[in-house]
């Protein structure tokens, strides 16, 4: 077990390194860079810049050098702990990411848990009464549920709650808590607003979590074993909660690892359209105005959480199912 | 009990066995396409989806009028209901928009009048446009019988074009970009997949471990990324085939390691074996007999993904990184309904999602009824 995870974990830098390649080819690509999109911004607000003015910028910042030297320098500075400095902020993207990667990852962990709080007794109430009227009514919510973009479903609570209860649900905060630090205060604030984002998300992962539940958990039932338990006298509960349901839920497991880094990219959309402080609109924001060192700071982050979560999922089911462990 | 003995054989048995003969000659196709029939909600949703590709055929023929032709003093017109009878006749029309300014916040304000009625009818004449860039026409679907006479079936959108009119050229874009992308990752799929389930060795070791890294890419941020990175300057069909590849990069994955694991499988099956003996060229031996024996399961798989990629581009459009204005798709309709002030004065902006949500849906319970059916032996 130990040396499998040992296994794993050597790979993760090799996997960081090919991706920080292609991220950095990515960010760089674009023809110009951030001060020709800089200049064009001063230009149609009236003011100018001189030439000789980008140019010095230019140097200070490295943007004249050979692309395999800017990718060289950003890899050094990467090595020593430092994202480099936004271009348009004029701050050290540690600092423009940290804040709010916290509350990316809180969103993400809370719609996470909300979608298997329900995904998982749901999946089993329409596995054990099969073509009852919920498990019809549960199935067409999971066929919309999976076709239904989730920056639409957002946009229709959006609208909703606005015209209808005269509520205005973008942000985390509200307006007064936004700037205060932490208190309990802010955190009560936090837990009104994180509600409906959170939601959004876990809508479209429960409607997938609830098919997979139900296919899996029906596969299980007819099961001769589950006969027996019933020939044996058990309550119909425990027979299913203690063994179909377990081996059902091995699978699901497995996808948690993808369904984490999933959940970051995914609220990246929604986070937009509701005016979430989180990194989603940063990278968006940074990829239109090209300020490359915080657009590709952030990739690399998403990546680093991808492969974070592949390697968990991978620890989990070798936790889980030993016919894996002795596979390998 | 005295049944005759002389009666040749029992009817029903006999139906019986004339089915049962009909199945062991049919074909694979005529049997997938047998159990698919029976799949109602498939059929229903296959239906949509063709109506949808007549769409996509002549968005023209369907509209009412120009989609680009703006007209700012009729913005914000809501839905003119269809109504298709006038005093017990068949005789179609719809209310007439009447508009007041608003003395307060001096915004036009405007509601439909039943009392006055704007005569519809179906393929009537209207303005002239190309039929698949071959020959003209200026026939519509529908429209209305007065040619000065503005329609708005779908209501308008801020610069008063018509939104019906929009959300057909926008399906034309939005639908083909789905197919395109598609076709791309099974060619993709079927090549790289079969390359390395058929040779094995290294080329095999190679190609799983570049679907392994393309599968742990953060798919949404690096769409954003790479849309971000197209010149502003090309011009819409250089970057709808722009978006299409990028849609595809990743979504080849899973393909190529379904065909691969087919490969695989039928590697070393007799009937390869006989192929090889009989002197057929590798390329014969793939393409004539091994493909056909998943073909089913990679037409099943793919009209799957084509949802998520419908998806994925809406998305991408909707976020101003994927199809530019002026190209028409749903995501770029679905721009005009981002902000929320807008969408409570005109909610039928969002119109264009609820044709996404039908086609996705098509999609996959077409794609739910052809994997189901794609095995005619399985029970």
């Amino acid at each position: 077990m130990a040396r499998f995870i040992i296994q794993r974990l050597m790979l993760l830098p090799l996997l960081m390194v090919i991706f920080s390649i292609m991220i950095f080819a990515i960010v760089q690509a674009p023809p110009g860079d951030f001060l020709t999109s800089y200049a064009a911004t001063l230009a149609s607000s009236g003011s100018s810049v001189s030439m000789e003015q980008l140019e010095a910028l230019r140097q200070q910042y490295g943007l004249d050098q050979p692309i395999p030297v800017q990718y060289y320098r950003w890899m050094v500075s990467l090595l020593h702990g430092d994202l480099g400095l936004s271009l348009e902020y004029q701050r050290p993207n540690i600092e423009l990411i940290g804040e709010q990667l916290w509350l990316t990852l809180a969103l993400a962990v809370f719609s996470f848990v909300l979608t298997w709080l329900i995904a998982i007794p749901a999946g089993i109430y329409s596995a054990t009464h099969q073509r009852s009227v919920l498990d019809y009514v549960l199935t067409v919510f999971n066929y919309v549920g999976v076709a239904t973009p989730n920056f639409m479903l957002a946009l229709v609570l959006m609208w909703v709650a606005f015209s209808y209860f005269d509520l205005s649900v973008t942000g985390l905060f509200s307006a007064d808590m936004a700037g205060q630090p932490w208190s309990w205060a802010k955190f009560v604030d936090l837990l009104k607003h994180v509600w409906l984002p959170a939601t959004v998300l876990a809508i479209a992962g429960t409607a997938r979590l609830t098919r997979v539940m139900r296919a899996n958990l029906l596969d299980e039932l007819n099961k001769p074993y589950v006969m027996t338990a019933r020939a044996k006298g058990m309550s119909e509960w425990r027979v299913v909660l203690r063994y179909p349901a377990r081996l059902a839920f091995n699978p699901l497991v497995s996808t948690i690892g993808w369904y984490l880094p999933q959940l970051f990219s995914g609220s990246l959309i929604v986070a937009t359209v509701m005016n979430l402080p989180n990194i989603g609109p940063l990278l968006l924001r940074a990829l239109v105005n090209q300020d490359m060192y915080l657009a590709g700071a952030i990739l690399l982050i998403y990546c680093f959480l991808t492969i974070v979560g592949t390697l968990l999922s991978d620890i989990l089911l070798a936790v889980l199912d030993p016919r894996i462990r002795m596979g390998q | 009990m005295s049944t005759p003995q002389t009666k040749p054989v029992d009817p029903i048995i006999e139906t019986e066995s004339l089915v049962e003969e009909r199945i062991s000659v049919a074909s694979n196709w005529t049997l997938v396409w047998w159990r698919f029939r029976k799949h109602h909600l498939a059929m229903a949703s296959a239906a949509i989806l063709m109506a949808l590709y007549a769409i996509v055929l002549c968005p023209d023929f369907f509209s009412t009028q120009d989609p680009e032709f703006t007209e700012a003093r009729q913005a914000f017109i809501p839905v003119q209901g269809v109504n298709f009878f006038d005093e017990g006749r068949l005789d179609p029309w719809v209310p007439a928009i009447v508009g007041k300014r608003n003395p307060v916040t001096l915004r036009m304000e405007w509601r439909t009048d039943p009392s006055q009625k704007v005569r519809v009818g179906f393929f009537v004449p209207g303005t002239e446009y190309k039929v698949l860039g071959l020959f003209k026409s200026n026939l519509h679907l529908i429209g209305s019988r007065d040619q000065s006479q503005r329609i708005f079936l779908l209501g308008s959108d801020r610069l008063g074009r018509d939104q019906w009119s929009r959300i057909m050229h926008g399906t034309q874009t939005s639908m083909t970009i789905g197919l395109v992308a598609v076709t791309l990752s099974v060619i993709l799929g079927i090549v790289l997949g079969g390359i390395s389930g058929y040779f094995g060795g290294w080329i095999d070791q190679f190609i799983q471990r570049l679907i392994e890294l393309l599968q742990s890419v953060p798919t949404i941020p690096v769409w954003l990324a790479l849309s971000a990175a197209l010149p502003r300057e090309w011009t819409p069909i250089q970057v709808f085939f722009a978006i299409t590849i990028i849609l595809s990069l990743i979504g080849w994955t899973t393909l190529g390691r379904e065909v691969r694991g087919h490969f695989l499988a039928l590697r070393e099956e007799d009937f390869v074996l006989a192929a090889e003996l009989a002197g057929c060229s590798r390329a014969r031996i793939i393409l004539r007999h091994m493909v056909p024996t998943f073909l089913s399961h990679i037409i099943a798989t793919s009209s799957l993904a084509i949802p998520a990629m419908i998806i994925n581009e809406t998305s991408l459009s909707f976020l101003g990184l994927g199809i530019r204005p002026p190209a028409i798709s749903w995501g770029v309709l679905l721009q005009e309904a981002q902000n929320i002030q807008t969408l409570a004065l005109a909610p039928w902006l969002l119109i264009p999602g609820l044709l996404v949500i039908v086609a996705v849906l098509a999609f996959n319970l077409v794609g739910d009824g052809l994997r189901d059916a794609s095995d005619p032996y399985s029970k």
